[in-house]
């Protein structure tokens, strides 16, 4: 390590910060590439069939199916981009970047461990907020630069459902910031460490909150039944119907993406991060793994098992429903902590 | 020059071009695009400042949802370009004296002889343990809790007021109660009767098969 530093001179903290990035984008991008096998397994399976099953690497049979992911990236990266005309072009090849760069952005402040954390930032919670609310952007460019009507109604919807999904989604934050006393994401998890494991998670005391979380989670990386801004049935494919090639793929990265990142944010806020759920184990990431893994898994149940939702029931559910139990449990939350009776000191 | 002076330069640079495109470019979704970009670069320079939670907050509200639905109404309006340049001239000598003014102020403000800037004192340095959201929030929950009061009730009023003139109840417009959808049962929709069965004549010979080519 000192060498290496000797080598790089006054850029070292630069290329150390980049190594960091890069060990923490790639395997990301890794677990989207399973995360996508995963899905067409876990849905296959629960439709009883076999799904992806033929791929495989070096010919050996029971390996079968685990090489898809790779075979769609080779076969994505051939692939050629074709720019409509009229597009306005710049902003068309822009859109993909700008619906990744989010959900790889708010990476920087995820605690993997206490100590294993890119920016252990004050305002962490607060920039993970901002960052994937910039998400939006990429969806409503794509759908406007495409020039096509398709993809412009899957961007009007997408913009009005992650809008009015954000206000319920805040609020199911403010009621984690409010038991935590602190915006850092290290010191939510650390806050969430009592004698009990699993009983003294925030899961517990806002019970309606984790609730909204992980259904507005759902709707904000337009993942079925949430998932109109592609509603194959009507529009097509949405914002996205005019893209091919790599470009098709980078969405469909952002997406998956995006799911891996919220759930690690459902894990960390309200299922104890790295804590162990029993207090005679130790703590430590591979409790992460499993809680982002069984959170991700409840994304594709959903997908095997509910209807798509019609539009104006989605505004329904984010305005009528999720707002107003949220603030009600704010209520709930911050009169009972007032009162001696509260046991998650 | 500091890193932190050359961040600045950057951040400013951007921040006047990403301002002067937003009243220069042609195409109103463009325009909102630079206004995007110049929140976002207003948001880093508050960042320089050690503001971190005015600065994400102007990106989270800003950026994230007021820009959002901006470009949604500028995208949905059928906007000709030539017309809205057709004033363009016009309104720039009122515009001009306007930012001439503003201009002047901020001199007076940053030069002027009594106001000199160079008089204030340099804001100490914070600990390491010092945060500006709980900070701020100290101050608006106390010391200033009913100016704060008072604008979010303001603020309020606006949201009611603006949403009590452009409501429009349209008699013809069809809606569902989902309480009334959850609580219907099978025999407030189908009726069933009970009919016999009665056997059907034997076929006929279908003719028209027959008499096709």
């Amino acid at each position: 390590m000192e060498s290496f530093s000797n080598f790089f001179g006054p850029t070292w903290p630069l290329v150390w910060t980049l190594a960091k990035i890069v060990a923490i984008v790639l395997p990301i991008m890794g677990c989207v590439a399973y995360l996508t096998l995963a899905e067409r397994k876990v849905i296959g399976f629960m439709q009883v069939r076999l799904g992806p099953n033929r791929v495989t690497f070096f010919g050996i049979r029971w390996l079968g199916g685990l090489a898809q992911p790779i075979a769609d990236a080779l076969k994505l990266l051939t692939k050629e981009i074709i720019i409509p005309s009229g597009a306005n072009k710049v902003l068309f090849l822009m859109a993909p970047v700008l619906s990744l760069m989010p959900a790889l952005a708010a990476w920087a402040v995820i605690p993997f461990d206490p100590e294993l954390v890119l920016a252990n930032v004050d305002a962490g919670l607060l920039y993970v907020m901002a960052i994937t609310s910039m998400g939006v952007y990429g969806v409503i460019i794509a759908g406007w630069a495409s020039n096509s009507k398709y993809a412009f109604l899957g961007c009007l919807r997408s913009a009005a459902q992650i809008v009015s999904y954000e206000i319920a989604m805040g609020f199911a934050l403010v009621g984690v910031l409010m038991m935590s006393h602190s915006l850092n994401l290290v010191d939510i998890v650390k806050q969430q460490q009592g004698g009990l494991g699993a009983l003294s998670w925030n899961f517990i005391p806002l019970f309606p909150m984790f609730i909204v979380y992980l259904i507005s989670g759902v709707a904000e990386t337009n993942r079925a039944p949430f998932d109109v801004a592609e509603g194959e049935s009507e529009i097509v494919a949405g914002f996205h119907v005019e893209y091919s090639g790599m470009a098709f793929a980078v969405f469909f990265l952002a997406e998956y993406a995006n799911m891996i990142l919220v759930s690690t944010l459902t894990a960390v806020m309200f299922l104890g991060g790295w804590l162990s759920p029993v207090p005679f184990l130790p703590d430590g990431f591979p409790w992460l793994v499993a809680k982002v893994g069984f959170v991700l898994f409840l994304f594709l149940w959903f997908r095997a098992t509910f209807p798509r939702y019609r539009y104006d029931q989605i505004m329904r559910l984010g305005w009528k429903v999720f707002i107003p139990v949220t603030l009600v449990w704010l209520m709930v939350i911050g009169g009972w902590m007032q009162t001696p009776y509260w046991p998650w000191k | 020059m500091s890193f932190q002076l050359a961040v600045f330069y950057a951040f400013a640079l951007i921040l006047v071009f990403a301002a002067l495109r937003v009243i220069t470019a042609r195409n109103p979704v463009h325009a909102s695009l630079f206004l995007v970009l110049a929140f976002v670069t207003a948001a880093g320079l508050w960042m320089l400042l050690e503001a971190e939670f005015l600065a994400i907050t102007l990106v989270l509200v800003y950026v994230g949802a007021v820009m959002v639905l901006f470009l949604f109404v500028v995208m949905m309006l059928d906007i000709n370009i030539d017309r809205i340049r057709e004033g363009y001239w016009e309104y720039l000598v009122p515009a001009l004296v306007v930012a001439g003014t503003m201009l002047a102020e901020m001199t007076l403000l940053l030069v002027g002889r009594s106001l000199r800037l160079e008089g204030m004192p340099a804001p100490a340095a914070k600990a390491e343990t010092y945060s500006n959201t709980k900070e701020l929030g100290r101050l608006i929950y106390t010391q200033y809790v009913y100016a704060f009061e008072i604008a979010s009730v303001i603020l309020l009023v606006a949201i009611v007021a603006a949403i009590a003139l452009t409501m429009r109840r349209r008699k013809d417009s069809k809606y569902q109660d989902p309480a009334r959808q959850v609580v219907v049962r099978r025999a407030d929709r189908v009726r069933i009767v009970a009919m016999k069965s009665d056997k059907p004549a034997a076929p006929a010979a279908p003719a028209s098969e027959q008499a096709a080519p």
